[in-house]
């Protein structure tokens, strides 16, 4: 049977050298991100925000939002948002915590249906108080700093610290970019993009951990090879399983996403990001950084890969992220 | 690695087969579930409320008052113990949970100390280990000043139990809705979870969650602007019917009788009117002060009050002997009809303010689904295509893999009566995309072995042997993020974790004994010289 090679096997791609290259690349979009996140901040959902959302059907197609919001800002909730929602006839309604608590929320919330009247199918009204949007991003923060935790304490028991702080630093540049990615969209932000973070945690890792394994076979077996070559080696002889483990990941999710609905289209975007982000970082980002966290081999390091290692290494950009007191 | 024992091969089929079993209730309708036979798995997957539709509301559970209230009621215990042996006090307050007091004359604070330590109540705690608990704690000065604090333990105590009658409350009356399978929990300290399947009209449930239906009967002192006189006593209360404008209704402060004593309450007509109207009955002890009071104020109105409305205050024609009567007050079917449910299922101990709510309508839930069985089978689709494409025959293993990969997670959800929510499908979704990774690591590693010159068998042995361990760390990190979610996530990413986390477990079982299985069996049949990959 003829197979398709998409992607070339046996590549001998100069990572490490390339890092010179990527690595500032990848410092920038770090810091665009956070300057996107300081201007712009992330688009709240309710969940976190507090505030109501309306999805509602209109009898008569297409809905007229327009004449929606006229009617909606004349009954003076504050700031509103109309907007379709997937078909022409759905469109979404939401506004802002009202002041006077959880009672004003409720009753914001009969005013919407009394004024839009039975015109339209009221198909999901969600109403989080500010006492539950409180709790929910409590919950999310310790959420994501929990599983941070604990992949790094896994990571830990299961390899040398460079390597787990190398993971950890890797996912958490995935999970700045996925924000930063959120925060240029204005995606809206809720539980379910928690959720999707959380996921790409674990997920970005996977790519990851499968390098690092490779990284740590090639040191048992190759005691002599400098590290540069000895990552470099690695990286080349997992591309094919990082891409294609990614590649169907990416099909399951992008099927997700085109056909999936309207309800997780923020959920499966910030996923797809996350592991075109995750597998891009576990190549570009993961190993190479091992560099500068000073992986030695083994035992006894063989005084020229240290010696590489430090050529190539220091007063980069990378530089600053090497812990003090790392080697003697 | 490539040798298994004949129980083994008939653990995985069999296991394969038991997967297959209880999966199948969920693609039979209801009536063919109940005439199939008992030894049959009958259990089905549980939707959730974004897909099947329903209501969510979070209630809070407003303990603050029952604070408050407490306080108010141990500020006159003390007075009233006080007063009982005419000590003498100055000062009487409420401070934060405390209530302080001072005792001017000297001669008499070991008086007042011995009266005041007669108030704290001890409670016994059945649900922890049975100890006693103090509900307050009294502190004094050199000075004669009294401190009464309510304690924490008390507090808590309190606190419980008006969660627990609430939820009994708001079950009674969710239960009278009719609707099927409601779910009402505790959340927290003090919230309360109530889900309802399938409701159409969510503005009534909110209605009947919202009011406290604290039934009072009291004697009326005066109707109308005019008999809100200068000089009312501090017995009486000034309540508004619910009439547009409302009438302003003197009353007695204290209640003759409480709803605690009805026994029945039910939606009637009048005879006389033909409105809708409530009937009730009280039970013996009821009946009998109901009978009292009525004996002795003939031809004087009392009024019925609900949560300090008063619904209508009718003229006592004649002594109510036999403990039933009848509330009428322009109700509508509707209106009677919750009145009589709101009473059957008893008054809050609390009010309950609604924090959160969800409602999705039975279309949406439904269109939900059919996206989610869309993105599913597209997903699996170009997820098969694609390991074909690269792997051929052994891709085709992978596939078949993933299948029953698939059957297995939806059979235990099924077996765990786990609820399936929207973003749990797009987990199962996911789960397609992730299971096939763990052949890509171990078909790679063959491909690599196979290159460094080994036979088939021996890059086969190798590959599944050296890829196990890779395996098991990548999945593991996400294992992790999924129980962290399933532990601090809420609902729907509840759902997310459950199908996330049970797919890789899946995932994991399939990948290491069903394909590695299927190989060793197309080695032994084909012996094939060279691996198509």
């Amino acid at each position: 049977m003829r197979l398709i090679k998409l992607i070339p096997e046996d590549t001998k791609i100069p990572f490490m050298g390339a890092r010179l290259v990527t690595f500032p690349i990848s410092m920038v979009l770090v810091a665009t991100s956070l300057i996107l996140m300081a201007v712009f901040g992330l688009n709240y959902g309710i969940d976190f925000a507090g505030g109501t959302v309306v999805e509602v059907r209109s009898h008569v197609s297409p809905a007229d939002l327009h004449d929606i919001r006229s009617r909606l800002s004349a009954i003076g909730l504050g700031e509103m948002q109309v907007q379709g929602f997937g078909t022409p006839d759905d469109v979404l309604i939401r506004f802002g915590e009202q002041p006077g608590g959880e009672l004003a929320q409720q009753a914001a919330v009969a005013k919407v249906k009394a004024t839009l009247g039975e015109a339209f199918d009221y198909r999901r009204v969600e109403v989080v108080g500010p006492r539950v949007s409180a709790d929910l991003r409590r919950d999310g923060a310790i959420a994501v700093v929990v599983a941070l935790a604990l992949v790094l304490v896994y990571l830990w028991f299961r390899f040398e610290w460079q390597f787990a702080v190398g993971a950890v630093l890797t996912t958490i540049h995935d999970i700045v970019l996925t924000l930063g990615l959120l925060s240029a969209t204005q995606i809206s932000f809720d539980l379910t993009a928690i959720a999707a973070i959380l996921t790409i945690v674990g997920y970005s890792l996977n790519d990851t951990v499968v390098i690092y394994d490779r990284i740590r076979e090639n040191l048992r077996k190759y005691k002599k090879m400098p590290l540069p070559e000895l990552i470099d080696g690695a990286i080349n002889q997992t591309l094919t399983r990082t891409i294609r483990t990614s590649t169907t990941t990416f099909l399951a999710v992008s099927a997700l996403l085109i056909f999936g609905g309207e309800a997780l289209r923020g959920f499966n975007f910030t996923m797809l990001c996350g592991i075109v982000i995750g597998t891009y970082s576990s190549i570009i980002i993961s190993a190479p950084l091992l560099i500068f966290l000073r992986l030695r081999t083994g035992g006894g390091a063989p005084g020229e890969d240290k010696g590489d290692a430090e050529k190539t290494g220091p007063a980069k950009p990378g530089a600053p992220r090497k812990p003090a007191g790392a080697s003697a | 690695m490539l040798h298994f024992p004949r129980w083994k091969i008939w653990l995985i089929v069999a296991s394969c087969v038991a997967s297959l079993l209880f999966l199948v209730p969920n693609f039979v309708g209801r009536d063919t579930l109940a005439s199939m036979p008992g030894w049959l798995p009958h259990r089905q997957l549980t939707l959730g409320l974004d897909l099947q539709g329903g209501a969510h509301l979070m209630l809070e559970v407003d303990t603050q008052a029952m604070i408050k209230e407490r306080l108010e009621v141990l500020r006159d215990d003390v007075r009233r113990v006080l007063r009982e042996d005419r000590v003498g006090y100055t000062g009487i307050g409420i401070q934060g949970t405390t209530v302080q007091v001072r005792i001017p004359d000297q001669a008499q604070i070991e008086k007042a100390a011995t009266k005041l330590a007669t108030i704290p109540q001890s409670l016994s705690d059945t649900v922890f280990s049975g100890a006693r608990i103090v509900d307050v704690e009294i502190a004094r000065d050199e000075g004669g000043l009294f401190r009464l604090s309510l304690t924490k333990p008390g507090l808590d105590y309190r606190t419980r139990r008006v969660v627990e009658q609430s939820m009994e409350v708001v079950r009674r009356r969710v239960d009278q809705l009719g609707t099927t399978e409601p779910i009402i929990a505790r959340q927290g300290g003090t919230r309360l979870l109530v889900q309802v399947p399938g409701l159409q009209d969510i503005e009534r449930l909110k209605d009947l969650l919202r009011q406290t239906a604290r039934l009072t009967f009291h004697m009326v002192e005066g109707v109308g602007p005019q008999a809100l006189g200068e000089n009312r006593s501090s017995d009486t209360d000034v309540l508004y019917t619910r009439d547009n404008p409302p009438v302003p209704v003197l009353i007695q402060k204290r209640a003759m009788l409480t709803g605690e004593e009805l026994v029945d309450a039910q939606a009637s007509f009048s005879s006389q009117s033909s409105e809708p109207v409530v009937s009730f009955r009280f039970n013996t002890s009821g009946a009998q002060k109901f009978a009292q009071v009525t004996q002795q104020a003939v031809g004087r109105p009392f009024a019925i009050v609900l949560d300090k409305d008063v619904i209508s205050y009718p003229v006592i024609r004649e002594p109510i002997l036999g403990g039933s009567g009848q509330i009428s007050g322009s109700f509508s079917v509707q209106s009677a009809n919750d009145l009589a449910l709101l009473l059957r299922a008893g008054a809050l101990p609390a009010d309950l303010t609604i924090v959160e709510e969800r409602t999705v309508g039975p279309g949406l839930g439904a269109d939900s689904i059919a996206a989610g069985k869309l993105a599913a089978g597209v997903g699996t689709v170009l997820v098969v295509l694609y390991m074909i494409g690269n792997y051929g025959l052994l891709g085709i293993f992978a596939d078949i893999a993933v299948v029953i990969n698939i059957m297995m997670l939806m059979a235990i959800l099924s077996v765990l009566q786990a609820t399936l929510t929207l973003p749990g499908i797009a987990g199962i979704v996911l789960t397609i995309g992730m299971a096939v990774d763990a052949n890509v690591l171990i078909y790679e590693r063959i491909r690599e072995e196979q290159k460094l010159g080994r036979s088939p068998i021996s890059s086969i042995d190798a590959g599944f042997s050296r890829a196990l361990g890779t395996i098991i760390d990548s999945n593991l990190t996400t294992l992790i993020a999924a129980v962290v979610m399933f532990l601090l996530g809420s609902g729907p990413i509840k759902g997310f974790a459950v199908t996330l986390g049970i797919g890789i477990l899946t995932t994991l079982f399939t990948a290491i004994t069903v394909t590695r299985l299927m190989v060793a069996m197309w080695l032994k049949r084909f012996r094939p010289t060279r691996i198509p990959i």
